[in-house]
């Protein structure tokens, strides 16, 4: 039997960017938080000190900071058709672990949706008409609103001390900008970071193509700077180590470098390491949350009750943790019932790679979210008619350092191996550079998150399973968008591009983006939602789910910019609605 | 523990000095003067809010909570060349603590370094700077101690070398390095003056690491604050020379007290825990009259640099741009209140290079404080960087960025490897997570 301990006003599950935000947000609000983290403590200094952190080997090759698989991991298959298998090695996407969870290596490329975004079925069926949405493909609107979430994403962008140039204030193009934003109700902290050759190739050449070019908003701060709360961060070396890395030099943001120096203060802020939450547990009638139960670092079992139970891991365990405590029902794709697990989606990259004789490069230096962009073809801000897809991406030239062991790009037709392939990388290394695109991903009946029924976790509990395939939409627009990226790559004036398109099934081997959503979607109605539109649980309302669990389908951006937006917001209805009538729902069915 | 043999030889001068003279010096003051207190009315809230600003003041808790413990019961081990003192349980409990102590003996204590029984205080209690304490003063600090819970915690016996074990030879080292008095303050100065010189000289008694020492580990008279060599740290040289704080602004000093960093400097290593219990939690004014104080003092001499050898300078430079530029600059000029400028720096330039060369062996974090949280930390090197490297580097940037120091010796840097050896930063947790 559980040790129980003393009640808590809050318990958080999971300690990375989300948690931190939480924490900050509710201590301010004067509750007494514990934080549950089920891996350890990690700082700059000890963890990823200047003196080593641009170790390719140590941190990418053998996943330093990512979470471990023969302690954690999901099994995977392309359809039910299949018998899913555990996923043995990280590929596809790369979770973390440990204080900071993902975002202590993540690239910092801070995004937001456009505003169409969160409408994505409404605005396609008005649009479009009804055959745009084809009946397997289940996406929804968000039930948030752009102009919900503008304040909240300006937040996040001043708490992190985001480089940018904002093209629409208030309405007004700004010249420079991205012209294809929502409206922001002002400029971004920092200046763009400074613009290497190869990126500035691109923006030209895009810009004579009549794109619209624009320096990457990036969490890579362009100059030192205090956040809100006081804390600082460095100026951006361009080292060219964030993604896959923790930054030496406190200039990516990251729980660590914005929010812990302050909440770590803090007398009524607890957090517990290598404190693994087996499960929420329920009152009798299922209806509140009384707490956790988690496993500490000396394999103690042991009872955490709160009022108010905040699950902030990864979107992928957040939906594992909710099918495991019996909350809400798991989604049936045969019968359409149910809702836990539903609408899993990721994203579909490719790329196209440019090879000049006459330039040299520099690709090593680099920063995570350094580069110039389009936004010509994301979202709905071209039309889609007769083209047989939805949805866009971003295309684009990130140079985020060429790291050495990670990076020999050769054209088509060099060898794959021996000293033909080496005289070809020699060659290329420093004259090469890559335009990507990062695609939506839409929400299909069949692709979904349920528990494994054969394989278990170390603590005997089933593996989470994930179903997914990439669909005929993901397919033609991914197409679309490498095609328009070759006709960026040949305008630069190469000797060659090579044109790497996403071709058959979702392959989980090869890395593409640590962008998994859904699962615990949010919505206007209990009926075809998990959470509400402030992230608490239709079922359990002293249960608030924030993460990228709760994105209806995935729009062409990377997440992190919206999961912080909908995670203050969430902060904020707590603080301001639910304190004053605490368990019951803010928002009535 | 190391000893210079000279030192040992004048040990056991003293120690034959100390056991011929102790029968007729040793002074009957065993008895209490005042009956200890008894079950009254409690002494003012006022009183105990002031003596526990005079705790904050004196960093009482830096000394007296060693890491886990309770506060103020003692126990953290303080090095010397002469062994290792734990310091004392100061809590109010009565057997162990200084519960029974009357306000006369609490005095006493502070002022001329007796214990209550009577017997010699060590001067790693620093009462040469305390006996400037007011009598006022003493009161308000005994009754917020006695408002301690008491802790019945007994920290461990002393380990000291004969004949320094011995508490009688402290009255040797009193009679020849130590004036019970008063703080008298001066009339051609400003009250602001007064008040700067009553803390620094007193509770705040900066100069136990910042004067110079002589080899029985008394304060040089004759140089205070001119800068102090302590557990293999040195402490910096704080009056009006160059490598002092001749180009500190006032402002800079209140800064640096009040946040634990300014434009020039970032507060780190042994001074971290003075500024996170003591000067961050200090009253505005009290800063600003410390800082009128220091800035009143006379600059000191310095030693000429006999200059550095060129293919030591750029050995030295090629490891500072590899290692050190990304974040202090290629000019040196670092990034005001993140990454500490070198150019022009005090820490860098004194005629001691053991601070700076222990910051490139061990690494050093900032003090975390309210107005500046992040604690940004400069990595260790001593694990990529040899002897001669540190050297160099140390060299270059002692003589780069119109800086002027005498050149580091590897050999100096192999010594110092040596002894800070056990002392790798360690990976520690934030007190939050501890609980």
């Amino acid at each position: 039997m559980a040790q129980a301990l003393a009640k808590t006003d809050v318990v958080m599950i999971g300690f990375g960017w989300v948690g931190a935000m939480m924490g900050q947000e509710l201590t301010d609000a004067g509750l007494n938080v514990v934080a549950l983290e089920r891996g350890s403590w990690r700082d700059t200094p000890t963890d990823f000190a200047t003196t080593f952190a641009q170790d390719e080997l140590r941190y990418y090759w053998r996943h330093e900071l990512f979470e471990r698989l023969n302690h954690e991991t999901l099994t995977f298959r392309n359809n039910d058709g299949q018998t899913a298998l555990p996923m043995r090695h990280l590929g596809s996407f790369l979770p973390g672990s440990n204080v900071g969870g993902s975002g202590v290596h993540w690239n910092g490329q801070v995004w937001r949706f456009l505003p169409s975004d969160f409408l994505a079925k409404s605005h396609n069926l008005s649009r479009y008409g009804k055959s745009a949405v084809p009946d397997d493909m289940t996406i929804q609107d968000w039930g948030v609103t752009y102009d919900d979430l503008e304040p909240y994403y300006d937040k996040f962008e001043y708490l992190c001390g985001v480089s940018g140039k904002a093209g629409n204030l208030k309405g007004q193009i700004i010249p420079g900008g991205d012209p294809f934003e929502g409206p922001r109700s002002r400029d971004y902290p920092n200046p763009p970071l400074d613009m290497p050759y190869a990126p500035m190739l691109f923006a030209k050449a895009a810009a004579d193509m009549g794109r619209h070019p624009f320096p990457h908003p990036a969490a890579n701060v362009s100059r030192p700077y205090t956040n809100p709360l006081g804390v600082q961060l460095a100026q951006c070396t361009y080292c060219g180590f964030c993604e896959k890395y923790g930054c030496g030099n406190y200039s990516k943001s990251t729980a660590q470098t914005t929010i812990l120096p302050v909440l770590m203060r803090k007398p009524n802020f607890t957090l517990r390491t290598r404190s693994e939450v087996r499960r929420i547990e329920l009152s009798p009638d299922g209806k509140t949350a009384t707490g956790v139960t988690y496993v500490d670092a000396q394999g103690r079992e042991l009872f955490q009750p709160a009022d108010l139970v905040i699950l902030c891991a990864y979107a992928l365990e957040n939906v594992r943790m909710l099918l495991l405590s019996d909350v809400g029902k798991p989604y049936d794709p045969n019968t359409g019932e149910g809702l836990v697990g539903k609408n899993y989606a990721y994203q579909i990259t490719s790329s196209v790679n440019v090879f000049y004789d006459d330039k040299i490069l520099n690709p090593f230096i680099g920063a995570g979210a350094l580069g110039m962009m389009c936004n010509d073809f994301n979202g709905d801000n071209f039309d889609h008619t007769g083209l047989g897809f939805i949805g866009g991406g971003y295309v684009g030239l990130m140079q985020t350092g060429a790291r050495p062991i990670e990076t020999h790009p050769t054209p088509d037709g060099t060898p794959t191996w021996g000293a033909g392939w080496k005289r070809a990388v020699a060659k290329n290394y420093l004259r090469a550079t890559t335009i990507s695109t990062h695609g939506a991903v839409m929400s299909h009946k069949q692709n979904h998150l349920d528990l494994d029924p054969t394989y278990k976790d170390a603590l005997g509990r089933p593996l989470l399973r994930m179903s997914f395939d990439f669909t005929d939409n993901e397919h033609k627009m991914s197409d679309y968008l490498t095609d328009r990226a070759a006709e960026m790559g040949r305008a630069m004036n190469p000797r060659e591009i090579k044109v790497n398109k996403r071709k058959g099934s979702y392959d989980i081997v090869p890395y593409q983006t640590t962008h998994n959503t859904g699962g615990a979607i949010m919505g206007t109605s209990p009926r075809d939602s998990v959470l509400n539109t402030y992230l608490q649980s239709w079922d359990v309302p002293n249960l608030f789910v924030p993460g990228a669990n709760a994105f209806p389908q995935n729009p062409g951006y990377n997440p992190t910019g919206t999961v912080a937006a909908l995670t203050f917001r969430c902060a904020d209805a707590i603080k301001s609605h639910y304190l004053k009538a605490p368990g019951q729902p803010l928002v009535h069915a | 523990m190391r000893r210079a043999p000279p030192a040992l030889a004048f040990l056991c001068l003293l120690a034959a000095g100390a056991l011929a003279s102790a029968a007729p010096q040793a002074p009957p003051n065993g008895a209490p003067q005042e009956a200890p207190p008894a079950a009254g009315p409690a002494p003012g809230a006022d009183l105990v809010a002031r003596g526990k600003y005079l705790a904050t003041l004196g960093d009482c808790t830096g000394c007296h909570t060693r890491p886990g413990g309770a506060p103020y019961e003692g126990g953290l081990g303080l090095g010397s060349p002469f062994g290792t003192i734990y310091t004392a349980n100061i809590t109010s409990d009565p057997k162990v603590g200084i519960g029974s102590w009357s306000a006369d003996q609490f005095w006493r204590a502070l002022h001329e370094g007796r214990r209550n029984d009577g017997a010699h205080l060590y001067p790693a209690f620093p009462y040469p700077y305390f006996t400037h304490v007011t009598r006022e003063d003493s009161d308000a600090l005994r009754a917020y101690l006695l408002s301690v819970p008491a802790s019945s915690y007994r920290p461990p016996a002393n380990k000291l070398i004969f004949p320094v074990n011995i508490r009688g030879a402290m009255a040797i080292w009193n009679a020849l390095f130590f004036r019970a008095e008063p703080f008298t303050g001066r009339a051609d100065q400003s009250a602001e003056w007064n008040r700067g010189a009553y803390i620094v000289t007193g509770l705040g008694h900066c100069g136990a690491c910042h004067t110079p020492k002589n080899m029985l580990q008394a304060d040089s008279r004759s140089k205070p604050l001119q800068g102090g060599k302590i557990e293999n740290w040195f402490a910096p040289d704080l009056d009006g020379s160059p490598r002092g704080l001749a180009s500190w602004s006032r402002d800079d000093i209140v800064e640096f007290l009040k946040t634990g960093r300014n434009a020039r400097s970032n507060g780190g290593a042994s001074m971290a825990a003075v500024l996170v219990h003591s000067t961050t939690q200090m009253t505005d004014e009290d800063r600003r009259d410390i800082a009128v104080y220091l800035k009143s003092l006379p600059p000191s001499d310095a030693p000429a640099s006999r200059g550095a050898a060129q293919d030591v300078m750029a050995q030295g430079g090629a490891v500072y741009r590899d290692e050190c530029s990304a974040c202090h600059g290629v000019n040196g000029a670092g990034e005001p209140r993140l990454f500490p400028a070198l150019r022009n720096d005090a820490n860098v330039q004194q005629r001691d290079p053991t601070t700076m060369v222990r910051y490139i062996l061990t690494g050093s974090q900032t003090a975390s404080s309210a107005a500046r949280p992040t604690a940004f930390t400069m990595p260790a090197f001593s694990w990529k960087l040899n002897d001669r490297e540190v050297a160099a580097v140390a060299t270059y940037v002692r003589n780069s960025f119109g800086n002027n120091a005498q050149p580091v010796s590897a050999s100096e840097v192999a010594n110092l490897r040596h002894k800070v050896a056990a002392h790798p930063i360690q990976k520690e947790l934030p007190a939050a997570e501890q609980r």
